[in-house]
């Protein structure tokens, strides 16, 4: 993220007028990060724990709610403390929610979804280094009240969900054919009548690469609709 | 020859980018010139193997069930390890403003060729990655872990050299516009981690 856009979001903490709970504004911060504003695609936030996680649908959605949760939460705690935070040390504290909250989710998704968090393995972990978190700590909710942090926060959040949920959604499609949800079972996605006419699942698509490729062709799709995110070089 | 094969392994097969995708933000960030790729790149190796072995020590010595003991044997029980992502994540940020200032004190010229990437290095997830691997994999020893966290710091400079060379040069293709900069640097990072692969499977 540029710095011109943390700075333009740090000033907005000069008083405003009461301003209705969602006002058009309020709204922006929940809608932009979606799109045009989204942590993956635009800012190139967070991608580290992003793609390792994808392989299966079920591993993005646990993924998606405890990054949800970790940023609304973090983002409220942050916002309550940001007059008190010494800006020197900032870096340290804003570590330290983090992780207090990262083990939180952790030892929650140990205790009622073990094989999830097993094959999760070090990436729950890893949310603590995840910038889009920290990076949202940095730009919003040192310098915003503590309703506007919390919706930047979902937005945010839900913003790398979508792309972590598509992802997934994609390899997990044509890499074995079929999307397995828990409790349910797998429901196939390619009828079966395709595979004999020599129709084959993609195992590339399981591999780790196939991650970058998926959302390089996201990146892709989305600037090509929407023209003002194509960089110069 | 089982350290040797950790290092190898750790360079080529569980690569920290292309494998596990760790440090990806400062990868796709820094990777514009050769130069500053390279700078970078060193500081990773620097600082992965400091905290590495760190933070196998505390997690042996301190964190571990039963890791106690050898400060009283009542303690065989005490199983700290719920707390083992903060403490990580303190002794990394800790490290590297330690590393930061000695660095600064005693070597002012690689002061100038790492100093602006040190703190960012902090919340590099390749750090707390290695820290983190290193804590699951349980290697045997100080030595595996110090040549483990090296291997991988070795392996993420070759990536991070090689996208930014490759990203110097593809500056003179006509890229589709929509793909220019970072699409087009997800898929090429993809192609690479797919050459890659063509280690999997080595053992020395």
């Amino acid at each position: 993220m540029s710095t011109e856009t943390l700075e333009k979001e740090a000033v907005q903490d000069v008083a405003v007028p009461k301003e209705p709970l969602f006002s058009a504004k309020n709204k922006r911060l929940l809608t932009d990060p979606l799109d045009d504003d989204n942590p993956i695609t635009v800012q190139v936030l967070g991608i580290c724990s992003a793609l390792a996680i994808t392989v299966q649908v079920q591993q993005a959605v646990v993924m998606s709610l405890s990054v949800v949760f970790v940023m609304l939460f973090g983002n409220m705690i942050i916002s309550v403390f940001r007059n008190v935070i010494p800006s020197r040390i900032r870096i340290i504290v804003q570590l330290v929610v983090v992780a207090a909250l990262v083990i939180l989710v952790n030892e929650i998704l140990k205790a009622f979804l073990p094989d999830i968090s097993e094959r999760l393995s070090v990436f729950v972990g890893l949310i603590i280094t995840n910038c889009i978190i920290m990076g949202r700590f940095e730009a919003f909710a040192m310098g915003n009240k503590v309703f506007p942090s919390a919706l930047d926060g979902i937005g945010n959040a839900m913003g790398y969900a979508w792309i972590l949920v598509a992802v997934a959604v994609a390899r997990e499609v044509f890499g074995s054919g079929a999307i397995s949800f828990p409790g349910v079972g797998q429901i196939k996605f390619v009828p079966e009548g395709f595979f004999e006419f020599g129709y084959m699942n993609n195992n590339l698509m399981i591999l780790p690469p196939m991650a970058l490729i998926v959302v390089g062709i996201i990146i892709w799709v989305q600037r090509a609709r929407n023209r003002k995110l194509i960089e110069e070089n | 020859m089982e350290a040797l094969n950790i290092f190898v392994k750790s360079i080529f097969i569980d690569n920290m980018i292309f494998a596990y995708f760790l440090g990806m933000c400062s990868y796709l960030a820094v990777s514009k010139t050769v130069q500053t790729a390279v700078g970078l790149g060193f500081a990773v190796i620097f600082v992965l193997g400091i905290t590495v072995p760190i933070n196998y020590l505390l997690e042996n010595f301190v964190l571990a069930e039963g890791a106690l003991v050898w400060l009283d044997p009542s303690f065989a029980t005490v199983d700290l390890s719920f707390l083992s992502f903060i403490m990580f994540i303190a002794v990394i940020a800790s490290m590297v403003q330690l590393v930061e200032m000695i660095v600064e004190k005693f070597a002012p010229a690689l002061y100038g060729a790492l100093g602006i990437f040190l703190p960012l290095i902090a919340v590099n997830c390749a750090i707390l990655g290695g820290s983190l691997f290193m804590q699951e994999r349980q290697y045997t020893g100080i030595g595996d872990a110090t040549v483990f966290g090296l291997g991988s710091g070795v392996g993420w400079l070759l990536a991070i050299v090689g996208i930014a060379a490759i990203r110097e040069k593809i500056r003179y293709s006509n890229v589709p516009a929509p793909l220019r900069g970072l699409g087009i640097t997800f898929i090429i990072t993809g192609l690479m981690g797919i050459a890659f692969m063509a280690f999997m499977g080595i053992e020395l």
